[in-house]
């Protein structure tokens, strides 16, 4: 049914096929708007397929290899190089094929939005190139094996991401907040070239699987550990290092913003990465557990008690979404600190993983989903003000629709995806420590307080005489936002369908060090 | 600037052109390659603007020549690398090594003082991504440069 020659290729496909797509745009541009639009969409179309064949392959037959330049991709190991993987290899395991799951659902309903939301804009086919980047970039750092491979794509995601955030100049404005993206990403990405430079020192090898493999846990690893979450948990916005966020987040485009949450969270993915594939039981795993739940609590409390007196709607979920992260840290950590000891974590730490892990999925649609309300609100009225908001419920139906369940799905009220995810931490978290519960609770609740105050100044009320004549958003806007939102209910009311197919495979995955080395060394 | 900078301008730019693009060409046998050589050639962009004006620089070098510069060679890189699909290969693969003709003559194992048509792909490559940050790094430069004010009585002076 599938060719054979995608079925094979599909890791490389996923990469070639937005950066064949960026590089052509321009001169399509050049053309007529219409076939720049048709392009687009094709190739993040043809890509998002082609990442849920990749995605089905992994969760059939496990694990993916593909080796660049080899003479056939699964061949990890040159017949002459003595056992060390040389070339570049794309490591597609059921954590990564997860994560591209979401950047193909996220990346294909942002660009349909996008189509419309930015079309009164000039010099969009740039803009499109450098989203066809990030989408490139995003897949490829998750799917690579590679960890100075991991380094590039970081880069060409952060130089793309900041490009677009200063996409829509706004008086210097946006392109403030792109300096301070910009910066911060080359530090951490310098941070991140030197903990490379550490393992490569030590372990000749830059291979994530022959790193993992020779792992020794001396004190250089350990710097490289600090420098590696330093950089990582400040590029998916984790407090203290979230400064950036609000920043970014409110001024790009929002169709970007949208993507911009799965870019965060691609970094989210090499930390953990990182702490489960490259160290595991190497590290005083209680220790570095508190560290990032310390971190995730940081971010859960200091995220929502910033969201709460913003006023600008995008900024708001911006802080939101710094809040959020911090129960994916929080599960994941929790995870970690209870590693090895095999009785714990069936108990709860493998729950608390997969409410993590799951969190991921759900964060990126409804937080996308939002972003995406705010972005058309702002489409037809012009401001992102709250307080010059107000009874647009009456003219815009279908966005306060999605706003609603985006708004419930991230305070986790029930039959959305959101409290499926938050749940199984809650539960998890208080057998582990039944203060942390109570503050994840707390944060919720005071999630769902902001929340319906952005409603109400947004939607409800007397229609405002300056917004009589608002319309509802264009139809591509609204495609993609139904995308999003009929995923997050349908994630909703089959979480356990979700978990046991698509997220419990991916946390087995990262906590199996062992199975990941085999699959590259073959076994050695 | 003065006279005397123009003409050493003039002279200097076809040198620091033909060295870029040596480094470009060499670069799969010695230090350097595309990225090196096309940044050394932008350096002679940088060059002309700083002895000329920017508006008389921008008459000889078309900004849409260097955005064409920009397409061309990153379609060179991913279209050499495509190609490799076409002989039912993986992605990247050197299919010019070692097949003799331009680019693939064998490697003989062992110290040897390099020779040229050797390398397969990867001199394609580096032609490719020498011609992209010759056209990339130029426009930057540009950009950079475009901002420039001119004192008007200097100009006079000086042509």
């Amino acid at each position: 049914m599938i060719p054979d020659f995608i079925w094979t290729n599909a890791p490389a496909l996923l990469v070639a096929i937005p950066l064949l797509g960026a590089f052509l745009c321009p001169i399509i541009g050049k053309i007529s708007p219409r076939a720049r639009n048709v392009w687009v969409g094709g190739i993040m179309l043809v890509t998002a397929i082609v990442a849920l064949i990749l995605a089905y392959r992994v969760f059939t037959d496990g694990t993916v290899l593909y080796t660049f330049g080899a003479a056939v991709p699964g061949l990890s190991i040159p017949l002459d190089s003595g056992g060390i993987p040389i070339r570049i290899i794309f490591t597609v395991d059921a954590m990564s094929a997860f994560m591209d799951i979401i950047c193909a659902i996220v990346g294909f309903s942002a660009i349909l939005y996008s189509l419309a939301s930015e079309s009164r804009n000039s010099g969009l086919e740039m803009y499109y190139t450098l989203f066809l980047l990030m989408v490139a970039g995003v897949f490829g750092m998750v799917s690579t094996g590679d960890f100075f491979n991991f380094f590039v794509f970081l880069e060409i995601l952060s130089m793309a991401s900041a490009g677009i955030i200063a996409y829509r100049v706004d008086g210097g404005v946006a392109v403030e907040a792109a300096i301070k993206y910009f910066v911060l990403s080359s530090v951490g990405a310098i941070f991140v070239l030197f903990a490379i430079g550490i393992y490569y020192g030590q372990y000749d090898a830059l291979n994530m699987a022959m790193i993992a493999y020779r792992m020794q846990g001396s004190s250089l690893d350990m710097i490289a550990l600090v420098m590696l979450v330093a950089a990582l948990a400040m590029k998916c916005g984790a407090v203290p290092m979230h400064f950036w966020t609000p920043d970014a987040y409110s001024m790009a485009p929002s169709s970007a913003t949208a993507f911009l949450v799965v870019a965060s969270q691609a970094s989210l993915y090499g930390l953990f990465r990182v702490l489960f594939t490259f160290y595991n039981l190497t590290l005083n795993a209680v220790t570095v557990g508190w560290i990032i739940i310390i971190l995730g609590i940081l971010s859960m409390v200091v995220g929502v008690t910033m969201a709460i007196p913003q006023k600008d709607v995008k900024r708001l979920m911006a802080y939101h979404a710094v809040s959020q992260t911090g129960y994916m840290l929080l599960g994941i950590g929790v995870g970690l600190a209870v590693l090895g000891n095999q009785p714990l974590m069936e108990s709860f730490g493998y729950m608390a993983m997969n409410g993590g892990v799951f969190h991921i999925l759900n964060h990126a649609l409804y937080k996308g989903l939002l972003f995406l309300t705010a972005g058309a609100i702002f489409y037809r009225i012009g401001t992102r003000n709250l307080n010059k908001m107000g009874g647009l419920g009456h003219n815009m139906k279908w966005t306060m629709v999605f706003f609603i369940i985006g708004a419930l799905a991230i305070a986790g009220i029930p039959p959305l995806n959101g409290f499926a995810s938050k749940l199984m931490i809650y539960e998890s978290v208080f057998i582990f420590n039944p203060i942390l519960a109570i503050i994840a609770m707390v944060v919720s609740i005071l999630t769902l307080a902001s929340f319906v105050k952005v409603f109400h100044s947004i939607f409800m009320g007397p229609k405002l005489p300056e917004y009589a004549e608002v319309k509802e958003a264009p139809l591509p806007m609204l495609l993609g936002m139904g995308i999003l939102a009929s995923l997050a209910v349908i994630f909703g009311l089959f979480p356990d369908i979700v978990v046991t197919t698509l997220v419990s495979p991916a946390v087995h995955a990262l906590t199996d060090q062992a199975a990941y080395i085999a699959s590259v060394l073959g076994g050695a | 600037m003065s006279k005397l900078v123009r003409f050493a301008a003039d002279i200097l730019y076809p040198v620091v052109l033909i060295f870029g693009l040596y480094i470009v060409a060499h670069g799969h046998i010695t230090p350097g390659g595309g990225f090196q050589g096309g940044a050394v050639i932008a350096t002679g962009v940088a060059l002309v603007i700083v002895a000329y004006s920017y508006k008389e620089v921008i008459g000889w070098i078309g900004k849409g020549g260097l955005m064409a510069r920009e397409v061309i060679g990153l379609m060179g890189f991913i279209g050499v690398a495509l190609f490799a699909f076409l002989f039912g290969m993986p992605f990247f693969y050197n299919y010019l090594a070692g097949q003799g003709g331009l680019f693939g003559v064998p490697v003989a194992f062992g110290p040897n003082p390099g020779e040229l048509n050797t390398g397969g792909t990867v001199p394609l490559m580096n032609f490719a991504v020498g011609i992209e940050v010759w056209g990339g790094l130029s426009l930057v430069i540009l950009y950079l440069l475009s901002g420039l004010i001119e004192k008007k009585d200097q100009e006079e002076e000086g042509s």
